[in-house]
């Protein structure tokens, strides 16, 4: 406890706390759509994709990564989602191509152009996020919270509408919702959430950030509502107590959170085997 | 004067057409059955008529006050929606989504038709329960009281009972054919052909042949005759 209360006076702690929760938060909300539209995996193809992004401008020796990054990762998540609709390439196939090829592309140019010393340490902390959000400054974690306040703010004014896409698309659509701008806006919402989280967990966790706490809430929970709160309030805590974690034991925050995220999943779902036959 | 007129119409996928010139219309309070053989473009005829994709020539005109997003739609069940966490209430509700336009919540008028539109269905006592633990005719029941929600003239169902057991079948058609008694048309596909002709006020019959009139006419009719001796033929 007195360790925990040492470090929270530190200011990067406490950004880097911030930063967590808020991205736990935002990843939870869109994890239960994508969860069931069958898309668990478009955040781990992504997220290779801003990987890629981020090595084509690290090359470029662009000052802000972002300015590059959060274009092309966009575009890809419309594209994806696109093709989710379309029969030709199926979502799951498209997501893993998109999501390999990015990935040799980012580690290619890496190889070719770098001119870092430590070039696998470089790949290695994009991939897993390694210190980063321990490194955070002012601006970004200013930048984290607006994004993230904007998020939510989407997805409560947009709740219903994005409930009834997600049930039934032909049938929203059939009766004059606009459901191709809501997937649109879904997309560009998911990739926004996992630029911001790349720096916490970097490229290879975010899916977990993605997936756990819905699945989890969906053992627990029936309907739409209560699982998403559910996913919201558990993704929280998880990424509390894992950065918590991490700090005290000094173990990599993300793969420290996504080992919390493990555990709440499976509490979950004895709770929901046992809860429902008593 | 009809609510649905389709004249000229020619539908297909990739510019190959599946059904060529085909006409009817459809009269409030009618009970249209749309029945013929797998692949005949039924389904492709109701994506039609809900707008989900363009004729490849013709028209389709609604008339007498109805708008296109004014028809309520129950579509087969997908994947997606057999382990979709929601319960009764939320799927019912989501029915009036079109009404609210780009307002984010519900008001009080449409939880009330949503509620009332339960009771209809008599599910009340499911409100709160969740979807996927329903037996297929709950389901299907919740899944109509949406579409009650979208509309009060018309409804499309693409094939209702697939699936149900018998008993619940008849239940089915009789829900529905009380619906049509109190004034919502009716369009309906089905394989069905027993039924069609039991419960319905009209046929259409697509396929190589096309058939478009009353019940009666299509007892009597060529085409009729020419698909229960094709049916007949296929299972000697």
């Amino acid at each position: 406890m007195d360790k925990i209360g040492l470090y929270l006076q530190y200011p990067f702690v406490r950004y880097a706390l911030i930063v967590g929760v808020l991205i736990a938060l935002c990843s939870s909300l869109l994890g239960v759509t994508l969860v069931l539209k069958r898309f668990s995996f478009i955040g781990d193809g992504l997220s290779h994709v801003a990987f890629g992004a981020m090595s084509i401008a690290a090359v470029l020796n662009l000052t802000n990564h972002m300015l590059l990054v959060l274009p092309i990762t966009v575009l890809s998540a419309i594209l994806l989602l696109r093709t989710g609709q379309n029969t030709k390439i199926k979502g799951d196939a498209a997501i893993a191509m998109i999501s390999v090829g990015a990935l040799a592309f980012g580690y290619l140019i890496m190889n070719i152009f770098s001119t870092s010393s430590n070039l696998s340490g470089d790949v290695c902390s994009t991939l897993f996020g390694s210190t980063s959000i321990l490194t955070l400054s002012i601006w970004e974690v200013v930048l984290c919270i607006v994004l993230s306040l904007a998020v939510v703010v989407i997805f409560v004014l947009f709740y219903h509408k994005i409930f009834a896409v997600t049930f039934d698309e032909s049938f929203a659509k059939a009766t004059g919702i606009k459901a191709d701008q809501y997937n649109l806006l879904i997309a560009v919402v998911i990739a926004v959430i996992i630029v911001l989280a790349m720096n916490l967990v970097g490229s290879l966790l975010i899916s977990a950030l993605v997936i756990f706490p819905a699945l989890s809430a969906m053992r627990m929970f029936g309907s739409f509502r209560a699982v998403t709160i559910c996913s919201a309030v558990l993704s929280v805590i998880c990424a509390f107590l894992g950065i918590m974690i991490s700090i005290v034991a000094g173990t990599p925050v993300g793969s420290t959170i996504v080992a919390v995220d493990v555990a709440a999943f499976a509490i979950c779902y004895v709770i929901g085997r046992f809860g429902k036959k008593a | 004067m009809a609510i649905i007129t389709a004249e000229h119409l020619t539908l297909g996928y990739d510019s190959q057409a599946i059904i060529k010139d085909l006409h009817f219309s459809v009269n409030a309070g009618d009970y249209l059955c749309i029945v013929g053989a797998n692949g005949s473009g039924k389904s492709t005829l109701m994506k039609t008529l809900l707008s989900l994709q363009p004729p490849m020539s013709g028209t389709i005109r609604f008339g007498d006050g109805l708008k296109q997003n004014e028809i309520g739609y129950l579509p087969q069940q997908t994947v997606v929606q057999r382990d979709f966490p929601a319960s009764v209430r939320e799927i019912v509700l989501s029915g009036c989504q079109a009404r609210c336009g780009l307002r984010p919540f519900y008001n009080k008028e449409e939880k009330a038709l949503a509620e009332q539109n339960m009771e209809r269905m008599s599910i009340t006592h499911l409100a709160d329960r969740c979807y996927r633990e329903l037996s297929g005719g709950q389901q299907q029941r919740v899944l109509l009281a949406r579409a009650l929600c979208a509309t009060r003239k018309v409804l499309l169902l693409d094939e209702p009972v697939s699936g149900l057991d018998p008993k619940v079948t008849a239940e089915m058609y009789q829900l529905i054919k009380d619906l049509n008694k109190e004034g919502i048309t009716i369009i309906m596909i089905s394989h069905d052909i027993d039924a069609a002709l039991n419960y319905s006020s009209h046929i259409l019959h697509i396929g190589e042949h096309i058939f478009f009139g009353t019940r009666d006419q299509y007892l009597h009719s060529k085409t009729r005759r020419m698909f229960l001796e094709e049916e007949k033929g296929g299972e000697a």
